[in-house]
């Protein structure tokens, strides 16, 4: 069994003001077949946490570890740590000017692989997933990200997700700017992923909204960069009713 | 009469993620001018206008004469971005003007022979407004003579790859007869001390797609000077590709001198280390309801990689109802280059349809570097990704298959540093 551990994080990033300390010692657990749901206020480090599983090169891992199957994550570039098995959709995915989906998304399950795919398969596999998200064929034609409307991004993002068959993905606000067909959408394939290939997942949400169509089996809740609270999905009910007030009575990270 | 200069110079020392846009339009009779809206990212970007350029960009001085010019400084207009000292006979030398080795490809109604000097097409298009070009008109014997006719589609390529270091002059006329149809290359490869000017003429309604490939070797210097007048309802698509050459300068004028004449001047360079690449663009409107299009795109990588891009933009005051567009691109690779841009848009008549012009010089994104490593592409891969796709934006839009593949796999190995 696949597992994705994070051990006493601690995350700083350098801004004009200095360095400045996100993460402050973030434990987190996650078993293959999983999926946890990390909620908090603006503010809190749910995306530090992302973008540092991701290994962007912004943030500074201070002290702690993250460790998939035992292996040591930290010591991986990006593109290593994508073809240990980890992905993250973005919040806010970038464009690539001339390089269309088709040839993005064949040059990445290349590499992710160590092989190109089998032509025919492939192509049938992404038609498939295409339709599933109710993309229109066209798209794969057009350039990554390039003109694409908020929704379109997000789809885009989990079509990858299900051609790309991560290990463990963390999902970084998938559900912000989307109407609730396109949630629904965006849900249901984030669920067929898990149903085909057991994926876990880390779900980054600053609403539970999603949570409607994706059942978290732990609720996290990130406060001033560390988890506040945890529980199962009635945690996320109870949020729905109270908010985040309650723990704003906590010492927050200036 | 209204005009703008906008001048953007990007270094590649040490700059943040820089990029300088300049963006300006201009309509009816508004004022295009001052365009505003520069952006500057970075301390080492300079960003210069001045209301009223010296002269109207058609009242340079021109002669066929080369003692005409005063001897070059390197402080003109037209030289200070050129690395004149490694020109050297170009400019001011004796020139070898006569014939030399070509291969040529063609075929349907085409012919390509050599015309005596004294042939009287040749001036028609254009005459010097720079030394250099006066030195190869002064010396060449005989013109390398390109001809299509008929009304079907038509391919020649010359290709040209066996001139030696001996410093040469040439002139080139391709004549396009009306309602002909062609794609023309000018195919150019291995060692080169070069000073040329080619003549286009378009007649009307003819359709024509001339490429000038410089693929050189490494120690290659060549001037070029193309001059181009196109004919009532015709259409002319001019490509730029610099890729191989220590100092490679091909400045291309074209003149859309028949009603509803069309320009599509397009361009592609890769400069890398030690290699300046060059390019000085000027699209005249001198016909009622033509149409230009000027897009430059080009890649530096290495210490010392100097592009200029010069594009001036002329719409006289016969040329109602014009619609004009230039601009140009640069993608920064590494530290060490240096990416001059200077769009420049002058406008005589206060009736045109549109006209604007934009600029940018950008580093390379590292949140695309990130984006598409982080679905496990390597470093080395995404780059390749993100420049190819870049440069693809003009590379697809000359529409001549075979070479866009080969142009492609020619950036691949720029980007992989193989040895050209």
């Amino acid at each position: 069994m696949s597992t994705l551990t994070i051990a006493d994080l601690h995350v700083s990033v350098e801004t004009d003001q200095g360095t400045k300390q996100i993460l402050r010692g973030v434990d987190l657990r996650i078993n293959e077949g999983e999926t946890h749901a990390v909620m908090g206020p603006n503010g809190s480090g749910k995306s530090t946490l992302a973008y540092t599983i991701a290994g962007h090169p912004k943030y500074h891992v201070e002290s702690g570890a993250i460790l998939l199957d035992g292996e040591d994550v930290l010591a991986m570039t990006v593109d290593q740590r994508a073809r240990a098995g980890l992905f993250l959709a973005m919040q806010y995915p970038v464009e690539i000017p001339g390089v269309t989906v088709s040839n993005f998304l064949r040059t990445a399950k290349t590499a992710i692989d160590g092989e190109a795919p089998a032509i025919r398969g492939w192509v049938k596999d992404v038609r498939e997933s295409m339709a599933a998200l109710r993309m229109d064929p066209g798209f794969a034609e057009r350039n990554v990200n390039e003109g694409f409307s908020g929704g379109e991004k997000k789809r885009n993002e989990i079509l990858q997700l299900e051609l790309l068959k991560p290990r463990f993905a963390v999902l970084d606000e998938t559900d912000s700017g989307l109407d609730v067909d396109a949630l629904k959408i965006v849900s249901e394939g984030v669920n067929r992923a898990k149903a085909n290939t057991g994926l876990g997942v880390l779900l980054i949400t600053h609403y539970t909204r999603i949570l409607r169509y994706i059942t978290p089996d732990f609720v996290h809740v990130f406060v001033a960069g560390r988890v506040a609270e945890e529980g199962g999905p009635e945690l996320a009910d109870r949020l729905e009713d109270e908010g985040y007030d309650r723990y704003v009575g906590e010492p927050v990270a200036s | 009469m209204t005009n703008e200069t906008t001048a953007t110079t990007t270094t590649g020392r040490s700059t943040p993620a820089g990029e300088t846009n300049v963006g300006g339009s201009a309509t009816g009779t508004r004022p295009a001018g001052p365009t505003g809206r520069g952006l500057i990212a970075d301390a080492t970007s300079r960003h210069e206008r001045s209301a009223v350029p010296v002269q109207t960009r058609n009242e340079r001085f021109s002669s066929t004469d080369v003692t005409a010019f005063p001897p070059v400084t390197g402080r003109e207009a037209g030289w200070k971005l050129t690395p004149v000292d490694r020109l050297g006979a170009l400019i001011d030398g004796e020139l070898d003007g006569g014939r030399y080795p070509i291969t040529v490809q063609g075929d349907g109604a085409s012919t390509v022979g050599w015309s005596d000097r004294t042939d009287a097409r040749i001036g028609t298009a254009g005459i010097p407004e720079d030394r250099a070009s006066a030195n190869a008109w002064s010396h060449f014997a005989e013109a390398l003579d390109i001809r299509i006719a008929g009304e079907e589609p038509v391919h020649v390529t010359v290709r040209r790859d066996r001139l030696g270091s001996t410093p040469r002059a040439a002139h080139t006329i391709i004549d396009v007869a009306p309602f002909a149809r062609a794609v023309v290359v000018l195919d150019n490869a291995g060692e080169a001390v070069l000073a040329e000017n080619v003549e286009i003429l378009v007649g009307d309604s003819a359709e024509v797609t001339v490429v000038t490939l410089q693929d050189w070797a490494d120690d290659a210097r060549h001037v070029a000077n193309h001059f181009a007048r196109v004919g009532r309802d015709a259409r002319l698509k001019h490509v730029v590709v610099s890729l191989g050459g220590l100092v490679v300068r091909v400045n291309p004028a074209v003149t859309l001198a028949g009603s509803g004449a069309e320009g599509e001047l397009l361009g592609v360079y890769f400069a890398d280390a030690g290699q300046h690449l060059e390019s000085q663009v000027f699209l005249f409107h001198q016909a009622d309801h033509t149409k230009g299009r000027v897009e430059y795109r080009g890649a530096l990588q290495g210490a010392g990689a100097h592009t200029v891009w010069v594009g001036d933009v002329l719409i006289g005051p016969d040329a109602t109802g014009t619609d004009s567009y230039e601009q140009n691109r640069n993608l920064v690779l590494t530290d060490g280059t240096r990416a001059d841009s200077v769009p420049n848009l002058e406008i005589e008549t206060g009736d045109i349809a549109g006209a604007g012009h934009a600029s940018a010089t950008g580093r390379f994104d590292d949140e695309q570097l990130f984006y598409l490593q982080a679905r496990g592409i390597t470093e080395e891969v995404a780059r390749r990704l993100v420049v190819r796709g870049f440069l693809a934006a003009v590379v697809q839009k000359i529409g001549v298959p075979e070479l866009e593949t080969r142009l492609h796999d020619a950036i691949e190995a720029e980007l992989a540093g193989e040895p050209r």
